[in-house]
């Protein structure tokens, strides 16, 4: 375990090596010139030399890529090219609305996801089965953007304008100042976020379960006398949730992604509208931060899968 | 006896002998071929014989969409002040001049849904078509070399595999300037590791066989007994993986659209069309239900297809939404 727990580790640094060249390759060297986007359009050229200057934009590549690695290892991202904000604070303020949303999202998904995939296997083939096999395929199609519009339209406007004024189109309220506003304003972009997926683990659950139940052993246990629910949530569940748990990893990195997408549809004021904000002024900085967060958060989190999963599976310690 | 027909012997020999149905082969003597099998499968499957008449619709739609717009009357950057949009400028709704409704520019929505067919099964098509091409041969590769080679493509799919793929994608787009071609390209590049993982799973199994040391003791190249020993017993999990990289690429670039990162607005796409539908889904249902049906709808045909393929080609695998 210990030479498994090393290796996974040094395999993240890599990543994260190896991320933060293709982050400043990308930002660094790329074709545009940052200190004449910064300078604005009536700049003189020695005002231009200037900013270049100030940010070392005028040294050596590798000089400025240790000096960048080196701020970013003391948690220095920069200034942001909006106000001058650190990149730091702006992130901080902004996180918690996603960790918010994403946690939500992942618990709903989980539940859903497992809990229709056991119902589809301990009966299968019939009405229950195919119902989830319909509504699989359903959200699997269905992009989270698109998503969210149907459930804006249906469950905030048309309930709106029937007089159900339930839940709010959009923004975000503090979960310390009010909890259930908070999770008032966050329960259309869970869903949006948590049905796309929930298809997949619905399906692969499903499938896990279907293997497991047909093993000698379950028939062992149900032999005993022990009650059906038992055996299905305690024998049977249990090792077919280790292909779930590794998807999990996988899908973190999606969640993201999605998170990103559901933020703009909802008006949510969290990473990935800042993101999205960010990129269409160019706001250089504030986009490698939250590229660089993120892909910390995604290696972190891959770590912790994979941990979990040697610890339910020991044969894969070995890989 | 020359070297060709061997190959092909072998290639033949060693197709994955599907588990041929009794009732089905014993009607015939004459042998079936494991393609013919696949392709009789596929013509019993009604459901993939409906998403595939889905799919051929959609294409027309796209091929014809100018023709779509003559026969209305309205090209798709055409504004029509007067007739679309009423007194406090909001737009109209369905009616018999505009089928579909039209945009906050007056503009005739059912012509531009038609126009966004074309963007979207170009960029669906075009960007899984290299994400596959690419994913395969550096999974075969990979596979076929083994050792150093192996680790090093390995360890840099695992790698593109853990980024965030749309931060990536919306950070790389906004250095580059959104287009048609960036997109297809940010979603080819990270496509192509999931495919490369595995063909290079099913290489490093095939590299082991009989028909592969046959070869090699024949004096045959690397690359020819990659290309032509090993790739024809590819072909099935690469046309599962194009069909199903399809819908997925088609939502990545209609997501990219969306979020204004895509294919830039005067040109209709199904996501940036319903980028103005948060704007406006209060006033006009339209706005979400044209473009956002279209793109449902596409995106289910082919993932149905795609399932029925993959089950068609090879029935010992699980399918994903039949039961």
């Amino acid at each position: 375990m210990g030479a498994f727990v090393i290796r996974r580790v040094l395999f993240g640094i890599l990543v994260l090596w190896i991320i933060s060249l293709v982050v400043f390759a990308m930002f660094f060297i790329a074709p545009h010139d940052v200190a004449r986007l910064l300078a604005g359009r009536q700049a003189s050229a020695s005002e231009i030399e200037a900013i270049r200057h100030n940010l070392g934009l005028d040294r050596p590549v590798l000089d400025q890529y240790l000096s960048w690695v080196w701020k970013l290892l003391h948690g220095d991202l920069g200034y942001s090219y909006r106000g001058s904000v650190p990149v730091r604070d702006l992130l901080v303020s902004r996180a918690p609305v996603t960790a918010s949303l994403a946690f939500g999202a992942a618990i709903i998904w989980l539940l859903i996801g497992v809990g229709a995939g056991v119902l589809a296997a301990v009966k299968p083939r019939t009405i229950a089965d195919r119902a989830v096999t319909f509504f699989a395929l359903f959200f699997y199609s269905m992009p989270t953007f698109l998503l969210g519009l149907f459930l804006l339209f249906f469950f905030f406007y048309k309930l709106y304008t029937a007089g159900f004024h339930w839940f709010p189109g959009g923004g975000y309220v503090n979960l310390s100042q009010d909890p259930i506003g908070w999770a008032d304003h966050l329960i259309l972009p869970w869903f949006a976020l948590a049905l796309v997926t929930a298809a997949v683990y619905s399906r692969l659950t499903r499938g896990t379960m279907l293997d497991v139940l047909g093993e000698d052993y379950i028939r062992t246990a149900r032999s005993k006398g022990i009650s059906e629910g038992r055996v299905v949530v305690r024998h049977a569940l249990r090792s077919a949730l280790t292909p779930v748990v590794t998807q999990f990893g996988i899908d973190l990195g999606g969640l993201l992604g999605g998170a990103i997408v559901t933020e703009n549809v909802f008006g949510l004021p969290g990473l990935g509208q800042l993101a999205v904000s960010s990129i269409l002024d160019q706001n250089l900085p504030v986009i490698i931060g939250i590229v660089v967060l993120a892909s910390f958060f995604i290696v972190v989190a891959n770590l912790a899968v994979d941990f979990v999963y040697a610890f339910l599976d020991p044969r894969v310690r070995l890989t | 006896m020359s070297v060709t027909s061997f190959d092909s012997l072998e290639t033949r020999l060693a197709e994955p002998a599907a588990a041929e149905p009794e009732g089905e082969s014993a009607k015939e003597i004459q042998g079936r071929s494991p393609w013919q099998l696949a392709w009789a499968r596929l013509r019993q499957d009604r459901l993939a014989i409906a998403s595939a008449i889905v799919i051929l619709f959609i294409v027309l739609v796209a091929i014809l969409a100018p023709v779509i717009a003559r026969l209305v009357g309205h090209g798709p950057g055409d504004q029509y002040p007067f007739t679309a949009l009423n007194s406090f400028g909001l737009p109209a709704g369905p009616s018999r001049t505009f089928l579909f409704g039209a945009d906050d520019l007056g503009r005739d929505v059912l012509v531009r849904v038609a126009y966004g067919a074309r963007v979207s099964l170009i960029a669906g098509v075009v960007a899984s078509g290299v994400a596959v091409i690419v994913g395969g041969i550096v999974g075969m590769v990979a596979g076929y070399f083994g050792t150093v080679v192996d680790t090093a493509l390995s360890r840099f799919m695992d790698v593109i595999l853990s980024f965030p793929l749309l931060l990536f994608a919306i950070a790389l787009v906004s250095i580059v300037g959104p287009s048609l071609i960036v997109s297809i390209a940010v979603i080819a590049f990270f496509s192509w590791a999931v495919v490369g993982r595995i063909i290079r799973g099913q290489t490093l199994s095939l590299r082991e066989k009989e028909f592969v040391e046959a070869a090699r003791s024949l004096g045959a190249s690397d690359l020819r007994i990659i290309f032509v020993d090993i790739l024809p017993n590819l072909v099935a999990p690469l046309i599962v993986y194009s069909t199903l990289l399809i819908p997925a690429s088609i939502v990545f670039e209609a997501t990219l659209s969306f979020l204004g990162l895509g294919v830039v607005p005067p040109t209709p796409t199904w996501g940036n069309m319903l980028s103005d539908a948060l704007a406006y889904y209060k006033v006009a249902w339209w706005f979400i239900f044209f473009p956002g049906g279209a793109l449902l709808l596409t995106t289910l045909a082919f993932n149905l297809l795609g399932d029925s393929v993959r089950d068609a080609l090879d029935p010992r695998y699980a399918r994903l939404f039949k039961s």
